[in-house]
């Protein structure tokens, strides 16, 4: 008797799951049916920057997986999602109507500019838009991990070598997009490149580990002979090409990449031209490169550097250097009225504290640059 | 003798309003009735999909889901009918009119998770409809839901520039005006009834 009821109840439940089952596969195939025969849009032409590089794509996918699979690499961080607002072009005709999903991230300015979300922009008809001269030139590449070394308690220096294609031309301030996966496919995280660009053949990073960040996960797993996917060069800063332009560079917990590059940089062609260095830590635990920056100031006297602590000294902590915030620094050693240009790199409260020193100094507000992170 | 499937459409607007007296689809109703336009169009895509669902639903349960005597199943069933159905609709619409797509816009995905419209499916079922009298309690649900959240936007767009105490500001005074519509409609007791 119980072993028919529990056969009954075992029936009962396999046949429950089974039509549910059968209903979600129907549904699944109806939609996807109707997907075949409605979301068919035919081949699409894209017309970028008027005529310069027209290209014809298949209808229905977004503009940015289009622009993308035709190597023409928009930045994105999200993959796509909407959710990071970094894959903005302007779309001049065909892109549709504005989507709410895309208004958080644009302003007044911009909207009016008919700047879009490439990763919201479905491509329904032929479709016309510039981007430029930049990002055309970005490219992807493919390289092998060459050294990955611990600088502190929480950042590695990770140096990879470019194998397709073999040399990078990049302007110090720029970034790369280090592709990385995850459990919903590959993601692409933004970092500085540390590495000068005379090196053509590498790519340097500084990763700061963010406890549960999937792109500093991945990076500071990394071993050597590893390979890694990324694209790039982005970013618009230039440095200054008139040499008695002072150049100020601020950075704070890990902004150190960018700062490395422009140096490095710097003293391969001007080695005379005036530079200072302001990096601020908490402890003496996150310093690193220093003794790297003091001897190149050997070099080049004008070079100078200037590391500041702003945590209480630990007990048995010996440290020489300034105390205090990093933009308290900047305000003691600078003097005013200098042409100069500056670039910053660090957490948002620094980047404003800093910012309202440098325009007391007398730096336009057009000479300074910045990444907040 | 059976209620024709007309009084129960003027029932379901008025006197038996899904929204006003049995409180469904309240989540888009206070979110999206801030102006008369939107509430147009989500109300709209809301009468079409309850109405449409209502038929597929029909259908389901009285030839699948009963015959097999599945009827525990009802409930996850009708959910992946709508689901699939607003699915369909949206690449329908967006296909042959863009320009409703766009009018419509993120309304349709929201309608997926609008309680009136898996509401207005378990009604018919409870109520032991006929066909017909599902089709009209399914399309006049949609109205009603439609007439209410008009009437909350227009009031809304009024209470804009009148002087609300600064704690009922928002969706707490947007709720008092919900009750006071609901007790309005009380009124329409008594002139249609179904169950």
């Amino acid at each position: 008797m119980v072993c028919l009821l529990a056969v009954t109840g075992i029936k009962f439940y396999l046949w429950s799951v089974l039509s549910f089952a059968g209903l979600a596969v129907a549904l699944s195939a109806l939609l996807i049916v109707a997907e075949q025969f409605l979301v068919n849009y035919g081949i699409c032409k894209i017309d970028i920057n008027k005529g310069e590089k027209p290209i014809e794509v298949d209808g229905g996918q977004t503009l940015l997986s289009a622009l993308y699979s035709n190597e023409i690499f928009i930045p994105s961080a999200c993959g796509g999602k909407g959710s990071c607002g970094h894959c903005k072009i302007t779309v001049t005709a065909g892109g549709g109507p504005l989507l709410p999903t895309e208004t958080p991230y644009l302003d007044r300015k911009e909207i009016r500019a008919d700047v879009r979300l490439a990763c919201q922009v479905k491509i329904r008809e032929d479709i016309f838009v510039q981007i430029p001269e930049e990002l055309l030139s970005v490219k992807m590449f493919s390289a092998t991990v060459e050294s990955s070394i611990v600088l502190t308690h929480d950042i590695k220096e990770i140096r990879m070598r470019l194998n397709e294609p073999a040399e990078i031309s990049q302007r110090p301030g720029q970034y790369v997009q280090i592709q990385a996966p995850s459990d919903e496919g590959p993601i692409f995280r933004a970092y500085s490149i540390s590495s000068p660009s005379y090196d053509e053949n590498v790519v340097e990073l500084n990763v700061r580990i963010v406890p549960g960040g999937i792109g500093s996960t991945y990076l500071h797993n990394l071993q050597e002979g590893d390979p890694v996917i990324f694209t790039g060069p982005y970013g618009e800063f230039e440095l200054s090409d008139d040499p008695d332009v002072e150049i100020i560079c601020v950075g704070g917990g890990c902004g150190m990449a960018p700062m490395k590059n422009i140096i490095h940089t710097l003293y391969d062609k001007w080695p005379d031209r005036s530079c200072w260095l302001f990096f601020g830590c908490r402890t003496t635990a996150d310093v690193f490169y220093l003794q790297e920056f003091e001897e190149l100031a050997k070099k080049h006297p004008n070079f100078h550097v200037v590391y500041a602590l702003s945590d209480e000294l630990g007990e048995g902590e010996q440290w020489d250097g300034e105390t205090g915030f990093i933009h308290l620094s900047a305000d003691k050693f600078l003097e005013a009225d200098l042409a100069r240009q500056a670039f910053l790199c660090g957490p948002p409260p620094m980047i404003e504290a800093v910012t309202r020193i440098l325009e007391e100094k007398g730096i336009k507000p057009d000479d300074i640059f910045y990444d907040k992170f | 003798m059976e209620t024709s499937a007309i009084i129960i459409l003027v029932a379901a607007v008025l006197t038996n309003n899904i929204l006003l007296t049995n409180f469904l689809g309240m989540c888009s109703f206070i979110a999206c009735s801030g102006q008369i336009s939107t509430a147009i169009g989500l109300g709209t895509a809301v009468t079409f999909v309850m109405t449409m669902t209502s038929i597929i639903n029909y259908a389901i349960y009285y030839f699948v889901l009963e015959p097999l005597g599945l009827d525990h199943l009802t409930f996850i069933v009708f959910i992946a009918v709508i689901a699939a159905f607003v699915q369909f609709v949206e690449m329908f619409i967006e296909r042959f009119s863009p320009k409703l797509y766009f009018a419509l816009g993120i309304f349709l995905p929201l309608i997926t998770v609008n309680c009136a419209i898996l509401g207005a499916s378990l009604f018919m079922i409870i109520r032991d409809y006929n066909f017909i009298q599902s089709v009209g309690y399914g399309f006049g649900s949609g109205l009603g839901w439609m007439l209410a959240i008009i009437m909350m936007a227009g009031l809304r767009q009024k209470m804009r520039y009148s002087n609300i105490p600064e704690p009922f500001r928002g969706v707490p005074i947007a709720m008092i005006v919900t009750c006071v519509l609901a007790m309005a409609f009380m009124g329409f007791a008594g002139m249609v009834s179904i169950q």
